[in-house]
């Protein structure tokens, strides 16, 4: 229970910290919105090529985008020593993790819906029909992307080129997500539309299998 | 102060030792500090006194050794103390005003009642008026004063001073000076790093000098206690 109540309290704080400065979310909203628009003009819009690639290009674009954003997550908390803080005063670390990855998923999965529309102008692509879909396949790809991030961002952030380390580690490691998140959504995106399990049920193991390890060995990432 | 609501609690390290790669920062240092009493950490940079702090507060994990707290009724389990922890980095939130950050630390800490609590702290400290200011628009002092009220959240009977006057001027000094008496008078066991003489310093009840990570000098004598100070500045 005190896990639990810790991680709200520190979700408020991400939540609240975020909606002040709101520097994570407009970052990371410009740098995708870039990237859309850049690509879409070396494609023909109204071509089938743009519906095999654009899925590729909308999640190289997340992947880049989210990299960028979890980059402070945890180097901001050295600015003041507020780790220290928080080491102190919560009864079990795993809050600190779990509240930050919640908050990364969040605002990873707000920025991809809100670009969402203008993705699907731009590259032709209609998402309504299956709107329920992308938005389980956004959330559990972001999940993942934000899991592996956040201890990503962790470990980053006590090594000297901390600002190369993190997309130097992170990109590799979610390279599985990249390939099943992007497999789904070209399903999603056919003319005749089709939901593939097998990259669900990947992208639902992979979140599992990168929360149970974060929760067993989270601990030894934030020490010093 | 707010009247005190703790048992007095004793720390005891036992064979200290801590290595970061090739370096060793503490070795075997073994040292027990009674309940209430005032330690006073001297020593040059590099000697160890931030690191043993740290391991006292259970953010570094020793590479050898024990730390343990006590009462003086019955022996306390470390994980049922949690010290309070100021240290020259404030260890608040800049974008967060003073109450909120007091807040989040009070119901992360899971104390009684937070609002009265953090109400209460605020006006200990002097910054009741400006509980609703950014951390961030604050001068140092008005920092420490923050980082102070956040470590006595949860009363503890055990506080950890990592050179609290850094960066302080004269009048700042002089009201840690005061506060730190305060809660020395109140009964509890105080273990601060500083450098050299003065005023917070005068406050001790024993001088530990550290020199290359383990203790060179240990005294409460008066005389002597000057000079652990001053030896250790020079």
């Amino acid at each position: 229970m005190s896990l639990l109540a810790n991680t709200a309290v520190l979700l408020g704080k991400e939540l609240r910290t975020e909606f002040r400065s709101r520097e994570l979310l407009t970052t990371t909203f410009v740098f995708i919105l870039v990237v859309i628009v850049l690509f879409s003009f070396t494609f023909d819009p109204t071509s089938d090529e743009s519906r095999r690639f654009a899925p590729g290009l909308l999640w190289l674009a997340f992947l880049f985008a989210s990299s960028l954003m979890l980059q402070p997550c945890f180097l901001r908390e050295q600015h003041n020593d507020t780790l220290s803080a928080l080491r102190l005063s919560v009864s079990d670390p795993f809050a600190i993790f779990l509240a930050k990855l919640a908050a990364n998923t969040f605002f990873l999965l707000f920025t991809e819906l809100l670009l969402l529309p203008l993705f699907a102008v731009m590259y032709n692509v209609p998402v309504v029909p299956v709107l329920h879909w992308l938005v389980l396949v956004f959330f559990l790809a972001s999940l993942g992307i934000s899991i592996a991030g956040t201890a990503l961002s962790a470990i980053s952030a006590q090594a000297r080129m901390r600002e190369l380390l993190l997309p130097l580690l992170m990109l590799p490691l979610l390279t599985p997500i990249l390939v099943a998140s992007t497999e789904v959504t070209k399903g999603l995106f056919d003319r005749a539309p089709y939901v593939q399990w097998k990259g669900i049920g990947f992208l639902a193991v992979f979140d599992v299998v990168f929360l149970t390890a974060l929760w067993l060995f989270g601990e030894y990432l934030l020490e010093e | 102060m707010t009247p005190p609501a703790f048992s007095p609690v004793g720390v005891r390290f036992e064979n200290i030792d801590k290595r970061y790669g090739g370096l060793l920062a503490l070795r075997g240092v073994t040292l027990s500090i009674s309940p209430g009493e005032c330690v006073v950490f001297a020593g040059r940079n590099g000697s160890g006194k931030t690191t043993l702090l740290r391991i006292a507060a259970r953010l570094v994990r020793p590479s050898r050794g024990t730390v343990s707290f006590s009462g003086t009724s019955h022996e306390h389990q470390v994980n049922d103390v949690r010290p309070g922890f100021v240290a020259h980095a404030t260890m608040v939130y800049d974008e967060l005003s003073a109450e909120e950050n007091l807040l989040l630390f009070a119901r992360l800490q899971n104390v009684d009642k937070p609002q009265s609590r953090v109400n209460a702290l605020l006006e200990d400290v002097g910054l009741a008026d400006r509980r609703d200011s950014l951390v961030r628009t604050f001068s140092r002092g008005m920092r420490q004063r923050v980082a102070i009220a956040r470590a006595l959240l949860h009363e503890p009977a055990v506080l950890l001073l990592d050179e609290p006057a850094t960066g302080l001027d004269p009048q700042g000094v002089t009201w840690l000076a005061e506060a730190i008496r305060r809660l020395r008078d109140s009964g509890r066991t105080i273990l601060m790093s500083l450098h050299g003489e003065s005023e917070i310093s005068s406050l001790g009840t024993r001088a530990i000098r550290l020199d290359a990570g383990a203790i060179a000098a240990d005294t409460r004598t008066g005389a002597t206690f000057r000079t652990i100070l001053t030896l250790a500045d020079a």
